[in-house]
This record gives C-alpha cells, structure tokens and sequence, in this order.
C-alpha cells in the first residue's frame, strides 16, 4: 500500500555502517565548528572522530572501587544498541529494516529505555560525580518526555497509523513540519534531550567533572560517546520521517533523499549548538510543563480537528 | 520458533524475578524487576498484541527508572548505597509466594480453557480493549483524567516549595521569597 518493503536482515550491518559513517561525519563537523571557534585550523577539529576513536582504543580501562561493572556494562552498551534498534524502522526510501505496524511505540519505548541506561552508566561507576550526573538526566527526562510523547502522536493522528511507512505515505502532498511546526521543534528538543547532548548535556556538563562520563575510559567513554552521537542521528532520521516527508523528493532516489534530509538536520543541530546556553533540568521543568506541554497538546488539537474535517 | 522465544522470555522473566530477591543492591533488584517485566512485555508480541507489548516495555522501563530513586532513597537505615538483603521476615514471606505461585499456576493448568470459535479480529488491540473494558469505556476514560487532576493537585498542594506553602492564606499576593531560589538567585 505504500510502496515499502522490507529488505533482509542481512543489510543490518550496512544500516548499522550507515548510522556510524553519518554519526561521525555529524562529530567531525562539530569538531571543525569549535576548531574555529578556538582559533584553530579546521582541519584539526575535522579529523576529531577518528583521533579520538584511535586514543581510545589504546587506553587502558579505568576502574574506580566497588564499581557495580554489571550495571556499568548494561548502560554503557546499551546506548548504541538502543540507537541501532531505532534506526531499524526508519524507512530508507523504499526499503525498511524492520516495518513495524506500531513502529513510532517502538521508537518511543527506546527512547525511554535510555532513561534507565544513562542512570545506570551513572551509577555503576560507584562515583559521586558521575551519580549526579545520572540523576540530572532522569531530571531531564521528566521535563523532555512528556511533551516528546504528544509531538510523537501529531504525526500519528494525521496519518491515522503508527507504523512510519505509513507516516511518510500520508506527507505525499504536505510535510508535516509545515502544518504542525510546534509539534517537530518539541520534538528537535526532546532529541537533543535524550541525545545528551547540546544545551541539554548538563548530565555529562563540565560543572561536575564530566557527571556520567567522569569516570569512563577507554573502550567504555568510547561506547558511551558514539551512543550519544548515533542516538542524535538516529533522532533525527525518525524526524526526517514524521515532519520532513522520509523520502519524497524529485530526482534522486528516497533513500539519497533521507541520508541527505537528515544531514541537513544534523548539521542544523550542531551549528545551533554552539549559539545556545546550558539548560540546567531544574530550570527547564516550568518551560517544559507549563510552556511547551500545553502548546504542544494545542497543536495535537489542532491535527485532530483538521483530520476531523477532513474525513 | 515461537515456542523457543516464549521458553526463552519466561525463563528470563522468572530468572530476572528470583534475582529482585537473591542480589544485595537495591538498584540491581529494581533493575531485575524491570527486566522481569520487559521479558512479559516481549512476549505479549508472540500473541500479536504488539501495541500493548511495546506500550508494557515502555511503562516498565520508565516506572523503574524512577523507582529506582525512591527505593535508594528510603529503603534501609543507609539509604540502600550499601550491600543490603532484600527480603524482610523471610518464612512467612517465602510461604506467601510459594502459596500464590501454586494458586496462580494450579489455575492457569487447570482451568478448561475453551477451544477458539470464529476468527481472531483484524484490530486485536482494539478487540483485547473492548472485551476487557466493554460498555465501561466512558467511565473509564473519565476516571483517568480524574484521576490524574488529583494527583497533580495534591502535588501542588503538598511540594514544600510550591505557593501554597510559601504564600500561606495571602495567594492574591504577587511576590513571596522563594523557599530554595532558582538560578542566579541561589
């Protein structure tokens, strides 16, 4: 019916290839921006990725006393298993790794899974920083989830389904960013927030010695770095699906279409970045609950009465 | 297939159980029973109910998360930072469970359970809600709105810092010092 099919599992490590390279290519921008930044030449900051990937590989791990490793691991290596599964239902043009009927609860029950993830990197460490860390985020996410959960269903009750081929069937003739536009930037936010990253970093801030990442070396800062940098691209190929048409566009093929709307989006984010103070959580809570929740809910209102009408 | 994935959740789910009891850390045990409860939710999708298993996983993870603050912070003389045993007035508590597990078990065993008449729907989600809630779906969708007023309600009224506490019976007053100022204040 919507002209998506489902491809073998056998193309996950090229999807996983995929999140990676663009992940990286998001950092490697990012890199550049603060080499500026700092009066550096560009090409330093570029190749930040890669140099850091090469000395992480070669320190030795850390271990601080008592650290609950179990924990510790679970959370560490969830974040980039949690940022693949949710890659998996993006549709890439006309192919999906896994078509979902409820794929946009999927999407959301992962976001969720990174509260408990994030808290238990925190926690596992066994070091007050790092505790501090793992609390701000659940303090985070009690501001970011809530509004996230009802910009999610904008999309939903306009396509009447919650499986994301069906999302981007239904924005063949208007993308959803221009009709509910309160909805994606709830949305952006709640993906910086669950990123932890951007204005939304404070649980890894350097106002308390780096909270989750204060004691994480080698191997596990690694894992825990590019969690956040494939959750951040993964986030922002699912919004490419719900506002920004997934894959329509004239010429090239879907698939080119969503790489490269989701580039723009991440490149969006990280120029942003750098414009943008530190949101500590307990000052965005009021924002969260008595601004962007009700505004939020306003233009799921809105869809529904349009979706209404128009039936 | 499916049979190896329902032996494969139901032993995590009752492994991941027995472990909220046997570990001595109270994030562990919270983080046992939230895997517990994802291994049900996983297996709810074995009978095509894909939209209550998803939503299960999503609630329990999310329940835990915070669960997990409250437990370390009231449980135990030492707000559970240290090792500490998880299980309170161990014979009796070991013959309540054992009782309702042999109950629950016996029932589930022993029950004719019917054979299947027509097809199953096309919409089982919305078939599973309509059987369970059936001409009680208006009250119900009424009561949790209530039901969620009221809580927020009593949080207004009860948080230590909100305006009922820092403003006493003067509400019409604009400005009152802040209990725990905010940002630059602080």
């Amino acid at each position: 019916m919507t002209g998506v099919a489902e491809i073998s599992a056998a193309w996950a490590p090229a999807g996983a290839a995929v999140l990676l390279g663009v992940a990286a290519a998001a950092a490697a921008l990012d890199g550049a921006l603060a080499a500026r930044a700092d009066g550096r030449p560009l090409r330093a900051g570029v190749g930040l990725p890669v140099a850091e990937t090469a000395r992480l590989f070669r320190q030795r791990r850390r271990n601080t006393v008592s650290a609950d490793v179990l924990l510790r691991w679970i959370g560490v290596g969830g974040l980039l298993v949690v940022a693949l599964l949710k890659a998996a239902v993006v549709p890439l043009g006309g192919a999906v790794l896994a078509d979902l009927p409820t794929g946009l609860v999927w999407f959301n029950a992962l976001d969720v899974t990174v509260w408990a993830l994030v808290w238990l990197v925190g926690w596992g460490q066994n070091s007050a920083h790092a505790l501090v860390g793992g609390y701000r985020f659940l303090a985070q996410a009690l501001a970011y989830e809530l509004p996230l959960m009802f910009a999610l269903t904008a999309p939903a009750v306009a396509a009447a389904s919650l499986r994301p081929a069906d999302i981007v069937a239904a924005q063949a003739d208007l993308w959803f960013v221009l009709w509910m536009p309160v909805a994606f930037a709830v949305y952006c936010l709640a993906l910086v927030g669950f990123s932890v990253w951007g204005p939304l970093e404070t649980p890894v801030g350097a106002d308390v010695a780096g909270g989750v990442l204060a004691d994480l070396s080698g191997i596990d800062r690694w894992l825990v770095l590019v969690g956040r940098w494939t959750l951040l691209t993964a986030g922002a190929a699912f919004g490419v699906t719900l506002f920004l048409g997934g894959g329509a566009g004239p010429l090239l093929p879907g698939w080119t279409w969503v790489l490269l709307k989701t580039a723009v989006l991440l490149a969006a984010l990280v120029a942003l970045r750098r414009r943008l103070p530190a949101l500590r959580p307990e000052r965005i809570q009021a924002a969260a609950w008595l601004g962007a929740l009700p505004l939020v809910l306003l233009q799921v209102l809105v869809v529904s009465v349009v979706v209404v009408g128009r039936s | 297939m499916a049979d190896l994935v329902f032996w494969v959740l139901s032993g995590v789910a009752v492994a991941s159980g027995v472990a909220v009891f046997s570990v001595d850390s109270m994030a562990r045990a919270t983080y046992a029973l939230a895997a517990s409860f994802v291994a049900v939710g996983l297996a709810l999708l074995l009978f095509d109910l894909q939209f209550l298993g998803v939503i299960t996983v999503l609630m329990m993870i999310m329940e835990m998360a915070i669960m997990a603050i409250y437990m370390i912070m009231f449980m135990g003389m030492n707000p559970a930072l240290m090792p500490m045993s998880m299980v309170h007035d161990k014979r009796w508590a070991m013959a309540a469970a054992a009782g309702t597990f042999v109950v629950l078990a016996a029932g589930a065993v022993l029950v004719p359970w019917p054979d299947r008449a027509g097809d199953p729907a096309d919409d089982l989600t919305a078939a599973v809600g309509e059987a369970i809630m059936g001409d009680k779906m208006l009250v119900m969708l009424t009561v949790s709105p209530v039901l969620f007023a009221t809580i927020v309600a009593a949080l207004v009224l009860a948080l230590p810092s909100g305006r009922y506490a820092r403003l006493g019976d003067h509400l019409g007053r604009r400005t009152a010092p802040a209990r725990d100022p905010e940002g630059a204040g602080r």
